[in-house]
């Protein structure tokens, strides 16, 4: 800029006049003003990450690895294990998978494979409204409705035939993780069915005449060549759903029950890492107490930032594929 | 229709009795070709939702011949292609009339998997699974359960060695088939259509995205697979269609506006149309 | 038909079909969901509801007055702060940015921010601003809704710019237009409505927030005097009268959740509306 203002003065004007004719043409103003906008995302998104490490100091340095694997949690005697929460944690959110990924790549292909344009277009805005269903108002349902079908039908159901299994051992409270895995997976339909629906629908059209044109069914078709050519993508889904799981807060603070230790039966009542953050967080005195909770924070991040990258690289893989193809 | 596809009520009954025997002696030189016919189109019309593709068009294809089907783009030769294994079907809005009959039998009333199992097809675009070469030529065998597992590297060997391509990939038949040459994947699409062993198989424009190499081998082998099934092939370049064509049918605006045996088509067209485009005068 | 054929059509058809169902039994939740809150709240939404502040515990009646409005000055203060920031960096990294190692970083990072839980977001806004203000505060709770609209909002706006058509841009260049001008008086211009429809769909997705307000604004019973006091919301008035024994009490919950939810998806709806009409008439 000033090199070029230090030229123009040959032409007959004033470096003076030559910086306000700049600042009126605004470029660099605005160049400028939209950088430094963009410098602030990034500082405070380090901020975030470095306020989350120095915060937990105290209770890194007080517990070491043992914080990830000890299962004591008291907070009287300043001891904390974080593995009930991590337990509980990814129990609830691989039960949640396990229920919502079958149901959810089954109706994102019946929205690419099967279901017309405008028909399947309306009902993926269906679907996407569902994700903007705050998720205090799941909570709120589930508290009132599968709580209390979970304990009285559900829950002796299930025992009935299953009742040997330890995993379905001992009696059913209605809160707890199998009650919170079955909230969340609701919670994560839209994530799996609107980008494995992506997915699908960028497998080229040849894809599918190729195999229908072997003789295959359309189910042989789609099953066997149009869902494995968009794995990546599904995956990625399933990733994406995974880290929303993993954070997901108040609908399962409302039923998960609440209860620091581990069960082996999905019936018990357990606790997740968002969960003990979100009831514990305001009561927490002294130095390692609440270091100990934003340490909690640190490995929901961690996790969440893994999944989520993974998510991000697969969904970029399989639809870079699918457009360069088509 | 020219006089020369007078012959086309010859009875059906004849069809199922073998067909490569009536044409394996050398009467393929007589002046007139009169193998019965394999496959046969009757005042078919196609509609893509308000738009319609083709006007009665009737057209017949004998067996163990090469019917080439030209035109200048979007005439709706691949349309009609396309109709004849239904596959056009998949797509919305689609709506076909007339009839078509393969050995007799009404194509359009036929159990769909079954008719396409029996009427193969290549495509424009080299189009192999992201799968390995033998799981592609296993593909169809596999879905239509012809054959046990243990015949499979046999059928796979046989249907590799008929598209000529057997002893580029013998040593290499687990890797990806997305690894080969654009040449080598759509001569694997024509394995993986012959490995089904089709009764007609139908190429849509199989060489207009590969080199001159690439396309000679292809139209080498079509000529070496005749014998073995009826082949139609749509193609816009017409040195192709006078080199592998026994017949030739020219469409223009979803008319078929001749058809007749490649020489005459392309020596001496009875339709200016057809003249016009022969010698490049449009299109 | 031979025995192997049936079986395929069958295993077809019932494939099919159960991909229907599912596709049925994901869409049908959002009626349930509404159903049972229209069922159970819309008794209670009545003028009270929007005008009375809470009463005690055992009393009937009241309203969550103080909780609408307290949700409106935390949502207007989020997007007060969070808006702008996103719009400007959606701006930089559409027209400035290019495929550099410093907009990629930017890009990196917005992903990362929108990832991350949103109790997370509440612990560091709590950790950079309730701890060193030393109380709780309308300010903390928009400052941790803030950051989960920023990175809405910086990448609605990135991707409608970015499809504003090249010839718009040098129409207006070629004019000798600089090219802030071009930027401000063409191509955002032209791509408004899908900005537009970013920003309503990431302040109807922070108003339905609750997990980053759980020690950031916390809760009032009463009118909050400024935005340095703890202050009521929607929904975490839901949360505290839903884990709550009393009757009346859940009765509110479901009216605020019906209330909630309505204004949320009106916003989403309305969203869409704009899009569509939006883009058929920026081809047309």
């Amino acid at each position: 800029m000033s090199s070029s203002a230090a030229v123009q003065p040959q032409m007959g004007k004033s470096p003076v006049s030559e910086i306000s004719r700049r600042l009126r043409g605004g470029d660099e103003v605005a160049w400028l003003i939209t950088l430094l906008f963009s410098i602030s995302v990034l500082l405070v998104t380090a901020l975030l990450v470095w306020e989350l490490w120095v915060g937990s100091e105290p209770s890194r340095a007080k517990s070491g690895f043992s914080f990830l694997t000890s299962k004591l949690w008291n907070p009287v005697t300043d001891e904390f294990g974080a593995y009930p929460f991590i337990y509980g944690t990814i129990v609830t959110s691989v039960l949640a998978l396990a229920i919502a990924v079958p149901t959810g790549v089954g109706a994102a292909i019946y929205l690419s494979e099967l279901a017309t344009g405008k028909w399947s277009d309306s009902l993926t805005f269906l679907v996407e409204l569902l994700a903007a269903v705050p998720s205090v108002i799941f909570g709120l349902l589930a508290m009132f409705t599968l709580v209390p079908m979970m304990r009285e039908t559900i829950g002796p159901a299930i025992k009935s035939v299953f009742g040997s299994l330890p995993l379905f051992s001992g009696p059913v409270y209605g809160v707890g993780y199998f009650t919170a895995g079955l909230v969340m997976a609701i919670m994560i339909f839209p994530y799996i069915i609107s980008v494995s629906r992506e997915a699908l629908m960028s497998v080229p059209r040849e894809q599918r005449e190729a195999a229908l044109a072997l003789g295959a069914t359309k189910w042989e078709s789609t099953w066997q060549i149009v869902v494995p050519y968009a794995r990546l993508g599904i995956i990625g889904s399933v990733f994406l759903a995974f880290a929303r799981a993993l954070g997901e807060t108040m609908a399962v603070t409302m039923v998960i029950g609440n209860d620091p230790s581990v069960h082996a039966s999905l019936f018990a009542p357990g606790y997740t890492i968002a969960a003990v953050i979100a009831n514990e967080f305001t009561e927490a005195t002294g130095k390692v107490y609440p270091a100990a909770l934003v340490e909690l924070g640190l490995v929901l991040f961690v996790l969440t930032f893994i999944l989520n990258g993974l998510a991000r690289l697969l969904i970029l893989i399989t639809t870079q594929k699918g457009s360069a193809r088509a | 229709m020219t006089p020369a596809r007078a012959h086309s009520a010859m009875p059906q009954t004849a069809m199922n009795t073998s067909p490569s025997e009536f044409n394996h002696p050398a009467q393929a030189s007589a002046q007139v070709q009169t193998p019965p016919a394999k496959m046969r189109a009757s005042n078919v019309s196609f509609h893509y939702g308000t738009f319609r593709a083709l006007y009665d068009v009737t057209l017949e294809f004998p067996a163990n011949k090469v019917t080439a089907l030209i035109g200048p783009s979007g005439c709706g030769k691949s349309t009609f292609l396309r109709s004849l294994n239904r596959i056009n079907e998949t797509i919305r809005g689609a709506r076909i009339e007339g009839e078509i009959t393969l050995d007799g039998e009404d194509v359009l009333k036929m159990d769909v998997t079954g008719l396409r199992r029996r009427v193969g097809m290549v495509f424009q675009r080299p189009n192999p699974f992201p799968k390995s070469i033998f799981e592609n030529v296993a593909y169809g065998v596999r879905v239509n359960g012809l054959a046990s597992r243990s015949e499979l590297p046999d059928i796979v060997e046989k249907s590799l060695r008929r598209a000529a391509l057997w002893d580029e990939v013998r040593d290499k038949l687990h890797e990806s088939a997305h690894a080969l040459s654009g040449g080598q994947q759509q001569r694997l699409c024509i394995a993986r259509g012959l490995a089904v062993e089709p009764e007609v198989l139908l190429l849509d424009e199989p060489c207009s995205a590969l080199d001159p190499i690439a396309t000679a081998k292809i139209e080498d082998l079509l000529v070496a697979i005749k014998d073995q099934c009826t082949i139609v092939i749509v193609t816009h370049n017409m040195q192709q269609a006078a080199r592998v064509a026994d017949n030739t049918g020219f469409f223009l605006l979803g008319r078929l506006i001749e058809h007749d045996r490649t020489d005459v088509i392309f020596k001496n067209p009875s339709k200016k149309e057809t003249e016009d485009y022969i010698t490049g005068r449009f299109g | 038909m031979t025995a192997r054929n049936i079986y395929r059509k069958t295993l077809n058809n019932v494939m099919l079909s159960v991909t229907a169902l599912c596709a049925l039994v994901t869409v049908s939740t959002l009626f349930v969901v509404l159903a049972y809150l229209v069922y159970n709240g819309a008794s209670s939404v009545n003028l009270d509801f929007f005008l009375k502040l809470p009463r005690a515990t055992g009393e009937t009646g009241g309203g969550m007055a103080n909780a609408i409005l307290g949700s409106a000055e935390i949502v207007g203060f989020a997007t007060l702060i969070g808006v702008p920031i996103g719009f400007f960096t959606g701006v930089y990294l559409s027209e400035w940015g290019g495929q550099g190692v410093f907009s990629f970083i930017v890009r990196y990072m917005c992903d990362l921010l929108n990832g991350v839980p949103s109790i997370v977001i509440g612990i560091f806004a709590w950790t950079v601003i309730v701890r060193p203000m030393h109380h709780f505060s309308a300010l903390a709770g928009g400052f941790a809704l803030s950051l989960i609209l920023i990175p809405i909002t910086a990448k609605s706006t990135e991707q409608f710019l970015a499809e504003v058509p090249r010839a718009l841009r040098e129409g207006s260049l070629a004019l000798g237009a600089t090219k802030w001008r071009t930027i401000a008086s063409v191509v955002v211009p032209a791509a408004r409505k899908g900005i537009m429809t970013g920003i309503i769909l990431g302040v109807a997705r922070i108003s339905g927030e609750s997990a980053p307000l759980l020690f950031t604004s916390l809760n009032n019973e009463y009118w909050s005097s400024g935005l340095s006091e703890p202050t009521a919301s929607l929904p975490y008035m839901i949360y505290t009268r839903a884990i709550s024994p009393y009757d009346d009490w859940h009765r509110q919950t479901w009216a605020a959740g019906l209330v909630l939810l309505g204004l949320v998806l009106v916003a989403n709806i309305a969203a869409r509306l704009i899009l569509t009409r939006g883009s058929s008439s920026a081809r047309g």
